[in-house]
C-alpha cells in the first residue's frame, strides 16, 4: 500500500442521514461519519445489515439527501450543488449495485443500457458511440455479439458485467460498488472481483467497496472502515484490521467469519456476541455497541467515543483503549484509558 | 448407518425438456455425523434434500430412480401416510428463510405445539410447556412471553432460532438444514452455527448441512459432498477435502475464496458459467470450465474414482489431482 499524503478524491465530514418516521421517531442511518477516500485506492466499508453502509454510499453520490455534513468531491461540496451542476459531476461518480438484474431496465438491450450514460453526457455519437459500447463490452468480458440482447437472457454474473460496463461508460474516476458480488455464485464472485481489480489498475479508478463479506473486503481493499449503527467504529489498512482488530465489535465481527480451513476452524476462538443489533431508531446511548460488548463498563453507556488514532493510521472508537494501552485484553478491569480522547 | 442415498435421480419436465436436477447422487450418513453438501445454485443440493423428504412438487418434478434408505427402510417406497408420520418427527428441516417457513398469522406457541401434539400426542398443557422449554433451549430470552408473539415481532436471527426449536422439538434423528445462515449477518450466523452444534451434541441428532459457503462446512461437518450439475463431484472427510482435494472443481472453488489468513493479489478464478442441466453433453459437465480438461473429458463421462476407501472423485484425472501433480 503506497499512500502519498495527497488530497483525497472524496472527503466526507460529519455526514448525517436521518430518516424521519414521524411521531418523533428518527432513524439515524448515518450519524456523523468522517472519512477520506484517496485517489486510486479501494476503501472497504463493512458492517452488518442496518449499520448504514448502503445509505452512506448513496449519500456520497447524493442519491439520498444528507441531513447534515459535507461530501467534497475534488473540493466541491456535493451537498450544496444545484441539480444541473450535480448532473455534470455525476459523470465522474458511478455506482454498481447488489442485484444486477433489478438495476438494469428489462426493456432495454445491453447496447441501449450501456449507451445511456454516453448519451446523457453527450460523449459520443453514431459509429463512435457504437465502437465505444463494443469496447466497453470487451473490457468487461462480454462478447459484442450480445449487444442486442436483453438483461434476462444473461446469468447473474453476466448481468453484473453489464452493470459494470454501464458504470464505466462515462469514464468515471470514482465508483461506489454496493455489495457487487453478494448475489453471485461462489465461482463467479472471483471473476467479478478480479475484473474490478483489473479495471482499477487500467483506469486508475477509486472505489468505495461496500460489503458485509469480510473475506471479500479484506481481499479487495487497501483500507477498511467498519460501521455499526450509523457510526464508523474502526478504520485501518485492510491487512492490519484483519490481523489486529482493536475495537471489540471489529474483533467479534472478524472472529465470526468462517475460514475455509478445518484446521484453523478447529483451534480458533470465536467471540460469539449476545443478542441482535439494536434498532437504529433510538439507538443505545454512549457507545452504540455497549449493549452487546463483552468489555463494556458503565461509562460506555454515557460517553460517545470518538474515532481516535490508536496506532499509526489505525483508528478506533472505544474509550477502553488508548494509544498507550491499545490491547483491550490487557487493560485493567474497569479502566477507561481512552476516556480523555476525542470525546 | 442412519441414511443411505443410492443413485438418486430427480427430473423436472419443463417445456418438453428434461431438467436433470439430481442425476445419480449417492452418499451415506452415519448416526451422530454431520454431512455438508456444498454446491452453487442449480447444482441440485436442495433438490436432493427435498427428494429425501419427498417434497418434490409433481408435476413438473418426478423421482426418476434410486433409493433413500433411512434406518433400514426405503423412504421412496413408503405410503404417503407413513411418510407424513416420519416428517417432522424423525426427520426435520430448517430452511434458509425463516419468514417464509413460519405462518405469519399464527402465534409462535401455536406453531410449536402443533408439531408435538401431532407427533408426540402431547396434551395442550404439556405441549405448551414443551414449546416454552424448546424456546429457552435455543436461547430466546423471556421465552414464555415471546411464545405469545407473532413471527414478524422477531428478528431474522430469532426467527431462525424458532425454526430450530420447532425442528428439534420431537427430537428427530436427522436434521436437514438448507442454507440455515445464508440470510443472516455474520455475527448472527456464528450464534446459530454454535447453537446447532451444541444442540446436536445434546440430542445426538445427525445433520445434513446444505450450503454454498466452504467456510461454514469447514468448521461444522465430518464429511463433505461437493455437487455440480446434479452430480456428486467429490465426497470426502472434511479435513481431507480441504487439504487434499481430488477434483478440479473442488480445487478451483477452494482457491477462488479469498483466504483472510494469507495474501494473494489475484484470486484464482473458474472461468465461464455453470451449465444448463437440461442440455448436457456426454462428457464431464465441468469440462468447459476445467483447467485440466482434455479431449477425453468432453467425450466420455468421468469415472467416480475411489482415492481412498472414504474419498471419491468424479474425474478422469482424479488420481493426478489428488497427488497434487496439477
Amino acid at each position: 500500500m503506497t499512500t502519498p499524503p495527497a488530497t483525497p478524491l472524496v472527503a466526507i465530514s460529519d455526514l448525517k442521514v436521518h430518516f424521519d418516521l414521524g411521531r418523533h421517531r428518527v432513524v439515524k442511518a448515518v450519524d456523523g461519519v468522517s472519512l477520506d477516500i484517496r485517489t486510486g485506492e479501494t476503501l472497504g466499508l463493512v458492517g452488518e445489515s442496518g449499520c448504514g453502509k448502503t445509505t452512506l454510499g448513496r449519500a456520497v453520490l447524493r442519491l439520498v439527501e444528507p441531513t447534515g455534513g459535507k461530501v467534497l468531491f475534488r473540493d466541491v461540496d456535493i451537498a450544496s450543488l444545484s441539480r444541473r451542476d450535480l448532473r455534470k459531476i455525476r459523470r465522474h461518480m458511478q455506482m454498481i449495485f447488489q442485484d444486477p438484474y433489478a438495476a438494469l431496465d428489462p426493456r432495454m438491450t445491453v447496447g441501449q443500457i450501456i449507451a445511456e450514460p454516453i448519451e446523457t453526457f453527450d460523449l459520443a455519437n453514431g459509429n463512435d458511440k457504437r465502437a465505444r459500447i463494443q469496447e466497453l463490452m470487451a473490457t468487461v468480458g462480454l462478447s459484442a455479439r450480445f449487444i442486442n440482447r436483453y438483461p434476462h437472457e444473461f446469468s447473474g454474473g453476466q448481468q453484473q458485467r453489464i452493470g459494470i460496463a454501464r458504470a464505466l461508460a462515462a469514464n468515471p474516476d470514482f465508483i461506489v460498488a454496493d455489495e457487487p458480488i453478494s448475489a453471485l455464485d461462489v465461482s463467479i464472485q472471483a471473476q467479478i472481483l478480479n475484473l474490478m481489480e483489473r479495471l482499477q489498475a487500467e483506469r486508475n479508478l477509486t472505489y468505495l467497496f461496500i460489503s458485509h463479506d469480510l473475506r471479500a473486503i479484506r481481499h479487495a481493499s487497501d483500507r477498511v472502515a467498519v460501521m455499526y449503527l450509523g457510526k464508523v467504529v474502526e478504520l485501518a489498512g485492510g491487512k492490519e484490521i484483519y490481523r489486529r482488530p482493536l475495537m471489540p465489535y471489529t474483533k467479534a465481527l472478524i472472529s465470526a467469519v468462517p475460514v475455509p480451513d478445518p484446521e484453523v476452524e478447529a483451534v480458533r476462538r470465536r467471540i460469539v456476541l449476545e443478542g441482535d443489533v439494536p434498532s437504529p431508531i433510538n439507538p443505545p446511548s454512549g457507545c452504540r455497541f455497549h449493549t452487546r460488548c463483552p468489555y463494556a463498563v458503565p461509562a460506555c453507556s454515557q460517553v460517545e467515543p470518538g474515532l481516535v488514532e490508536i496506532e499509526p493510521s489505525h483508528y478506533a472508537a472505544c474509550i477502553r483503549i488508548s494509544a498507550e494501552q491499545p490491547d483491550i485484553e490487557k487493560v485493567a478491569p474497569g479502566a477507561t484509558p481512552g476516556l480523555n480522547n476525542g470525546v | 448407518m442412519l441414511l443411505s442415498v443410492r443413485n438418486l435421480r430427480t427430473y423436472f419436465d419443463e417445456d418438453g425438456r428434461v431438467v436433470k436436477a439430481v442425476d445419480g447422487v449417492s452418499f451415506d450418513l452415519e448416526r451422530g455425523e454431520t454431512l455438508g453438501i456444498v454446491g452453487e445454485s442449480g447444482s441440485g443440493k436442495s433438490v436432493t434434500n427435498l427428494t429425501i423428504m419427498r417434497l418434490i412438487p409433481s408435476p413438473p418434478g418426478r423421482i426418476a430412480g434410486g433409493e433413500v434408505i433411512f434406518d433400514g427402510r426405503n423412504l421412496l417406497a413408503l405410503p404417503d401416510e407413513e411418510m407424513r408420520k416420519l416428517r417432522g418427527r424423525r426427520i426435520a428441516m430448517v430452511f434458509q428463510d425463516p419468514m417464509t417457513s413460519l405462518n405469519p398469522f399464527m402465534r409462535i406457541s401455536r406453531q410449536l405445539t402443533e408439531v408435538t401434539r401431532l407427533h408426540l400426542g402431547h396434551g395442550k398443557a404439556e405441549a405448551y410447556e414443551h414449546a416454552v422449554h424448546m424456546l429457552e433451549m435455543v436461547g430466546i430470552p423471556d421465552a414464555r412471553k415471546r411464545a405469545e408473539g407473532y413471527p414478524h415481532e422477531f428478528s431474522g436471527g430469532m426467527r431462525q432460532r424458532v425454526m430450530i426449536a420447532m425442528a428439534l422439538s420431537c427430537k428427530p434423528e436427522l436434521l436437514i438444514a438448507d442454507e440455515p445462515t445464508t440470510a443472516l449477518d455474520v455475527t448472527i450466523q456464528a450464534q446459530i452455527l454454535e447453537l446447532i452444534k451444541n444442540l446436536k451434541q445434546e440430542t445426538g441428532t445427525s445433520e445434513i448441512l446444505i450450503t454454498h459457503d466452504l467456510g461454514v462446512v469447514a468448521g461444522t461437518t465430518n464429511r463433505v459432498v461437493v455437487m455440480y450439475a446434479g452430480k456428486v463431484f467429490e465426497s470426502a472427510p472434511t479435513g481431507e477435502l480441504f487439504s487434499r482435494p481430488g477434483n478440479p472443481y473442488t480445487k478451483g472453488l477452494l482457491q477462488s475464496v479469498p483466504d483472510p489468513t494469507c495474501d494473494t493479489k489475484e484470486l484464482f478464478q473458474i472461468p465461464g458459467l455453470p451449465p444448463d442441466v437440461a442440455n448436457l453433453g456426454p462428457g464431464c459437465p465441468f469440462a468447459p470450465r476445467c483447467f485440466r480438461a482434455e479431449a477425453i473429458c468432453k467425450e466420455q463421462f468421468p469415472p467416480f474414482v475411489a482415492l481412498t476407501p472414504s474419498h471419491h472423485s468424479l474425474c478422469h484425472f482424479a488420481d493426478e489431482i489428488y497427488k497434487g501433480a496439477s
